[in-house]
């Protein structure tokens, strides 16, 4: 299954500096065709980042990002809409896309928000806004989607409900989701697998690995991880306070 | 029929608000305004090279306004003056210049205030020609370029991640906006001509719910406002630019009610 033809794609040892500063540094990740990818990890560790080295956003980057497909879905972190430009969801739905009525309708039903189609954008309430970003991401059938926080402000049933759903996508366009989250939960049962960043990749690989590894538990507490595993093993090195790495 | 200078400056004024409709409300939707207003400035330079040389004005305006819309991209990147300050600097400085070699320029007669507001006594047959022809060229631009322009006006991020290019989109737009100073500038006058661009978007603004309306009444309201502008000016002997930026004004003050009318309708 995991062959190089399955890579959407792959980031080789991508950083970025700004500012004299490095956002992250070091990260080699690669997203695959019906995976899900999740990037974890504290505020300012480089999570969004990351994403937007991979959407080729960032220009002068430190690395190689290999990209094989060009239909991608993005739901970004933080968006506003600026009040002088007048935009119904049904105008945001077909920002990147020409899409059928249908399609769009479909992607709307999904994400429970289809009677809000005639609406401004500008009078929706944080989680009705959310679910149309997802509803725009997914509309146009993307065989990569990169999810920041999609979930963000959106209720309690609903944020199950919607990562059900991202779930569900993933396996019926077999696309490849690369998905930032703070919910550790619902990203430990639902990711085929995990990177766990601050400024660089502490650790990944499966939900179960990562929630055993020390330096996960050292970001996120004791508490995140013994849901899954009660294993410890040894790291190689700390932080300081300010993200660098101290060797032991 | 063009032998009248009225019909032709009326002809000159329908092309001029077919464009500036769609243009404009991007320059209201990417905060570009004082960027069109600095470009305008520029256009005299244009002008003055344009006499020196012996050379088709529009086409002079054009490059000028280009050139000068190169040089605030390389400030932009070198400098650590903040852009409003750019913007001032060229507009002044150009304007400046401009003025300076129109002194120079002692074996040509110039006629200043038709320039800064706009004369319909100057627009010719071959001036009707290049609005038309330009002003065709510039939508036709427009159209090619208004996803990845509008994707990037809502949302540069979601445009460059989804592939759209709009870096290549913006800069295409820039070059559109010195098209449509060097086409309007004999029409509207060059201190006048971001007015035509925003005033008629700014009430469109008040009367839509979405991008494709905001779009029509702009070119309506210019449509409206070159009608209405050049008849007062006829009537009352006024320069034709700012009696089609007044227009506008009035338009702009009546399309305050709907809103007032919307507003309370909610509460």
């Amino acid at each position: 299954m995991s062959t190089e033809n399955n890579i959407l794609v792959k980031l080789n040892g991508v950083g970025l500096k700004q500012n004299e500063k490095w956002l992250v540094k070091g990260v080699s990740l690669k997203v695959e065709k019906g995976k899900i990818v999740t990037l974890i990890g504290p505020n300012g560790s480089g999570k969004s980042t990351t994403a937007k080295i991979a959407l080729g956003i960032y220009k002068n980057i430190e690395g190689q990002v290999e990209k094989f497909t060009n239909n991608i879905g993005y739901v970004p972190q933080k968006i506003s809409i600026d009040w002088t430009l007048p935009l119904r969801v049904k105008d945001f739905m077909l920002l990147t896309d020409n899409l059928k009525d249908d399609a769009l309708d479909e992607a709307l039903t999904l994400t429970g928000v289809k009677h809000l189609k005639d609406k401004n954008l500008g009078n929706l309430s944080g989680g009705e806004f959310q679910r149309v970003l997802l509803a725009r991401a997914i509309s146009k059938k993307p065989e990569l989607l990169v999810l920041d926080e999609p979930v963000q402000g959106v209720d309690f049933t609903g944020e199950i409900a919607l990562y059900e759903l991202i779930k569900k996508i993933s396996e019926k366009l077999n696309c490849g989701i690369l998905l930032i989250s703070h919910d550790l939960h619902t990203v430990m049962t639902a990711t085929d697998h995990v990177v766990c960043l601050n400024g660089h990749v502490c650790c990944s690989g499966s939900p179960k690995d990562v929630a055993r590894n020390n330096e996960y538990k050292a970001l996120f507490g004791e508490q995140a991880s013994q849901t899954l595993s009660v294993y410890e093993h040894k790291h190689d090195h700390e932080h300081s306070n300010d993200g660098e790495i101290k060797k032991n | 029929m063009f032998d009248d200078f009225f019909i032709r400056a009326l002809v000159a004024g329908i092309g001029i608000a077919f464009v500036t409709g769609p243009l404009g409300c991007f320059v209201v939707w990417r905060r570009l305004s004082y960027f069109g207003d600095t470009l305008a400035h520029s256009a005299l330079l244009g002008v003055t090279i344009a006499y020196t040389l012996e050379f088709n004005i529009a086409v002079s305006i054009f490059i000028t306004s280009s050139i000068i819309a190169l040089i605030l991209v390389k400030l932009e990147k070198k400098t650590n003056l903040p852009g409003d300050a750019l913007l001032g600097l060229l507009a002044h400085s150009s304007l400046a210049v401009g003025l300076v070699a129109i002194g120079f320029l002692t074996f040509i007669r110039f006629d200043i205030m038709g320039l800064l507001f706009g004369d319909i006594l100057a627009v010719t047959t071959d001036d009707l020609l290049t609005i038309w022809i330009g002003g065709a060229l510039i939508l036709l631009v427009l159209k090619l370029i208004w996803k990845p322009l509008f994707a990037s006006t809502v949302n540069y991020e979601l445009a460059e991640a989804e592939g759209l290019n709009p870096d290549r989109a913006k800069a295409i737009f820039t070059i559109l906006i010195a098209g449509i100073i060097a086409i309007s500038i004999k029409m509207v006058g060059l201190l006048l001509i971001t007015g035509m661009l925003i005033i008629p978007t700014a009430m469109a603004r008040n009367l839509s719910d979405n991008p494709q309306k905001m779009v029509i009444f702009s070119i309506i309201g210019g449509l409206l406002s070159v009608f209405i502008g050049l008849f007062s000016s006829l009537e009352f002997n006024t320069p034709s630019g700012p009696s089609i930026v007044a227009a506008a004004l009035v338009l702009f003050i009546f399309s305050l009610f709907k809103i007032k009318q919307t507003i309370q309708l909610k509460n």
